[in-house]
């Protein structure tokens, strides 16, 4: 038989994700695992006893409070460049990522203040060196997200971010939202659990 | 179709009705194309299980013949044959180390999974290539900085890692331990975290690929169970190679920059170090809950590719498609909550012990479901034993006579008395080992004609394949005796030990074994390259197979259909049905074209396939 039919039954793509945005979530997933297995080395360790009470660094307040706002800020961003405020969505970029090195900034004072406090990264108890692990490897991660976020903003000059093209700038907003998220996730552990 | 969908097809199709023409570099270096990448991923598979199997044979030999003088290897080996001919005992562990990281994760992992799901998954589920090919090519590039740095650490001065394949600290963590501990240690530790970079490419991949990108019509139910093995495993790495790269992350803070995460109350020559507070359990906690994962990272793709092998040669659907899908599913999520098998004695709580031993058993259901299914796919069939069905079917025997060992293992009451002898050898290479490297060489037969254009030589592959299996079983049923009898693994030498004096004739056989089964195999190497050139040009379908990649032409080409990818109607396994003109029926022939065979509910789905004014029909 020299005929093709198309089936009714299942005439679509089965799942139309964008394959770019589904792949960053599996990527997210990655991330989550690696914080999942350090936070939990870290309730095993402190199981174990031998442990150090570490005194938080006051400033992860003023830092958590600069990443919330900063995802606020990107969310207004992307609404506006689904509305094509092409304006709003520069502004808005572009504060983010004053926030983000912000907050890049104020992580490193905060070390500063463990330093001042006698608790370093080497030569202690390792609840020492979980504080700064785990603030560490999470701003490696910021410091990705800012590479990207410039990528988007020098696009966003250049017109490319509107409501035709608003992949990019999913992506990254999805992206900054979860490093914000997964930073006030370790806080509060830390929070919780420092003793 | 939305907006969202039109941007979708848009980029993700853009290549489809054009041809690609690169030069060498992009067509064959750093390709995008998922075919390339898969041959890329095999051969470097191929070269590395060849340096694997040529380390166990070395220590074979010291294992084997313990007084014989090995100075001939001094060409090879240089300083690490003693003076008196003798191989070195600190190179000894290194052997054993590197043969074990190589087979699990540069042969097995990245030889078997990135072989078969970057070559199979596109042709399989209809789809022009991998989601993003870009990703796709780093992925093997991942793999091959990482395979350089593994295999420059095999010729520095002071050894590559000897700390065995699992690197507990503090052994690892201390450069002064031993010499393997020093550079080789770092050496190891960057190799693999690129090598984790690389499994995360391609799993990511992967996944997307398998969710995104499938052909009309071929819903999960119509998956090939190739296809289902290779989603999972690729769930299970995505899942389970982060942590080891927490591991890795920790082990590397420790090495490098004086923190004590794995370290506490340690004392070198009398002198304190300063590491306090750190726990080595703790590195066995984060290491086994990828390393457990890893064995079905290892397994789970054999059982895919031998499911499919068999079905076909065996010319009869598979036995209980779903109940096999259900049980991959149920391994895949029990392979993360029995990770303390391996602690037994680390002097765990007795409680927590019996909880991992229950968790640990109940995988023997969903595994004897798999053995039970290949069985009775087997029986009554009319089999057309081909290489790659011999292949497959030594895969089900060596997970049967490996896994039984494994529920004596994981009982914790027993365990302890096995722990760490040649038993748990004996046990993981038939059921692990030995049945993940049938699946590959299964796929690599069956495959052949697709990957190259060519057949294989079967009477090489008859040749290969009885050496092969009956050297196997040579070489791993005596060590379950020696293990019983108390042998631990990983010992340069047992001649002092008068209790085990008696084994060493057994010891020698297994050598011997072992030397011969190795040898076997540069028949496969010969066999394989000669017929990519040499071979006999394959026809479309050589083994009569449903499934969507005997629907491309002899040589794919960059998209993998010259035309329009084929729809999918039906499950892949319509072998010998009843009435049907032939005894397949491939997963692209309408239900419309075959009434002979159709059964009331398919004349059913007819209506499906013509009906409501959806119809397009082309002359």
């Amino acid at each position: 038989m020299a005929e093709s039919f198309k089936i009714v039954e299942n005439p679509e793509k089965p799942l139309s994700m964008h394959p770019k945005k589904f792949a960053l979530w599996l990527f997210l997933v990655t991330i989550v695992m690696i914080f999942a297995s350090l936070t939990s080395a870290y309730l095993v360790k402190k199981g174990d006893g031998n442990w150090r009470t570490v005194d938080l660094p006051s400033l992860f307040w003023v830092t958590s409070g600069i990443i919330v706002v900063s995802s606020a800020v990107l969310h207004i961003a992307y609404r506006a460049a689904k509305k094509d405020l092409i304006e709003n969505v520069k502004w808005g970029l572009l504060i983010t990522l004053v926030l983000g090195i912000a907050f890049t900034v104020g992580q490193f004072y905060s070390w500063g203040q463990l330093i001042d406090n006698n608790i370093y990264l080497v030569g202690g108890n390792p609840s020492e060196s979980f504080v700064y692990l785990l603030s560490g490897f999470h701003l490696l991660h910021v410091v990705g997200g800012l590479i990207f976020g410039i990528v988007v903003t020098v696009n966003a000059f250049k017109y490319k971010v509107h409501s035709k093209s608003t992949t990019q700038i999913e992506m990254f907003a999805t992206y900054w939202h979860f490093v914000g998220a997964l930073w006030i996730y370790l806080f509060v552990f830390l929070m919780l659990n420092h003793q | 179709m939305s907006t969202a969908e039109a941007k979708i097809a848009e980029e993700v199709g853009h290549d489809e009705h054009h041809e690609h023409h690169g030069n060498f570099f992009t067509n064959y270096i750093f390709s995008t194309d998922h075919k390339v990448i898969a041959k890329q991923f095999l051969i470097t598979g191929i070269f590395w299980a060849m340096i694997g199997g040529a380390l166990s044979v070395i220590f074979r030999m010291q294992l084997g013949f313990p007084e014989s003088s090995l100075s001939w290897l001094k060409p090879i080996l240089g300083q690490w044959i003693t003076a008196e001919g003798k191989l070195d005992p600190e190179f000894y562990l290194a052997l054993v180390t590197m043969h074990g990281t190589i087979m699990v994760f540069f042969v097995l992992t990245a030889g078997l999974s990135g072989t078969f799901s970057n070559f199979l998954i596109p042709l399989q589920i209809g789809a022009r290539d991998m989601a993003s090919g870009f990703m796709n090519m780093l992925s093997y590039w991942f793999f091959f900085a990482s395979s350089v740095i593994m295999f420059i650490s095999l010729f520095i001065e002071t050894g590559p890692a000897s700390g065995g394949w699992v690197i507990y600290p503090p052994l690892s963590a201390l450069p002064q331990a031993m010499n393997g501990s020093g550079l080789g240690m770092s050496m190891w530790l960057v190799a693999m975290a690129l090598f984790i970079v690389s499994t995360l490419l391609g799993g990511i991949n992967y996944i997307t690929t398998v969710i995104n990108l499938r052909t009309k019509g071929l819903s999960f139910s119509k998956l090939p169970l190739t296809i289902w093995a290779f989603f999972l495993t690729a769930v299970i790495g995505l899942l389970s190679f982060p942590v080891l790269f927490s591991a890795a992350l920790l082990l590397i803070m420790d090495r490098n920059f004086g923190t004590s995460f794995f370290l506490s109350d340690i004392y070198i020559n009398g002198e304190a170090l300063p590491n306090q507070g750190g726990s080595p359990v703790l590195f066995q906690h984060l290491f086994w809950f990828l390393g457990h994962p890893e064995v079905y990272i290892v397994l789970l793709p054999a059982l895919g590719i031998t499911s499919e092998v068999i079905s076909t040669n065996a010319r009869k659907p598979i036995f209980g498609y779903m109940a096999m899908v259900g049980s991959m599913i149920v391994i895949g999520f029990l392979s993360f909550i029995v990770w303390a098998h391996h602690m037994f004695v680390t002097g765990m709580n007795p409680f927590l012990g019996s909880v991992f031993t229950l968790l640990t058993l109940i995988i023997a259901v969903p595994s004897a479901i798999k053995v039970f299914n290949y069985i009775t796919t087997l029986w009554g069939a009319n089999i057309k034993l081909t290489p790659a069905m011999l292949f497959s079917i030594g895969l089900v025997s060596f997970f049967i006579s490996g896994g039984l060992t494994g529920i004596f293992l994981g009982n914790s009451p027993v365990d302890i008395q096995l722990h760490d002898t040649y038993f748990v050898v004996a046990h993981f290479h038939l059921v692990m080992g030995s049945a993940s490297f049938f699946g590959m060489l299964a796929g690599v037969y069956h495959w052949f004609p697709k990957m190259f254009g060519r057949m294989m030589n079967a009477k090489l592959g008859y040749i290969h394949f009885w050496l092969t299996f009956t050297g196997v079983y040579l070489v791993f049923f005596p060590l379950h005796y020696i293990g019983i009898a108390g042998f631990p693994r990983r010992y340069y030498s047992f001649t002092n030990f008068n209790a085990f004096n008696d084994f060493a004739d057994l010891n020698m056989f297994v050598s011997v074994a072992a030397i011969i089964t190795f040898v076997a195999q540069f028949i496969f190497v010969f066999n394989f390259f000669y017929s990519i050139w040499k071979g006999k040009l394959a026809p479309a379908n050589p083994w009569g197979s449903n499934t969507l990649e005997w629907t491309t032409p002899r040589f794919p080409g960059h998209g993998n259909w010259p035309g329009e990818i084929p729809t999918v109607y039906r499950w892949p396994y319509d072998y010998s049905k009843p009435g049907a003109k032939e005894d397949f029926i491939p997963q692209h022939i309408p239900y419309s074209e075959t009434p002979e065979s159709n059964t009331p509910e398919e004349n059913e789905k007819i209506k499906l396939e013509s009906g409501n004014g959806d119809i397009e029909i082309k002359a």
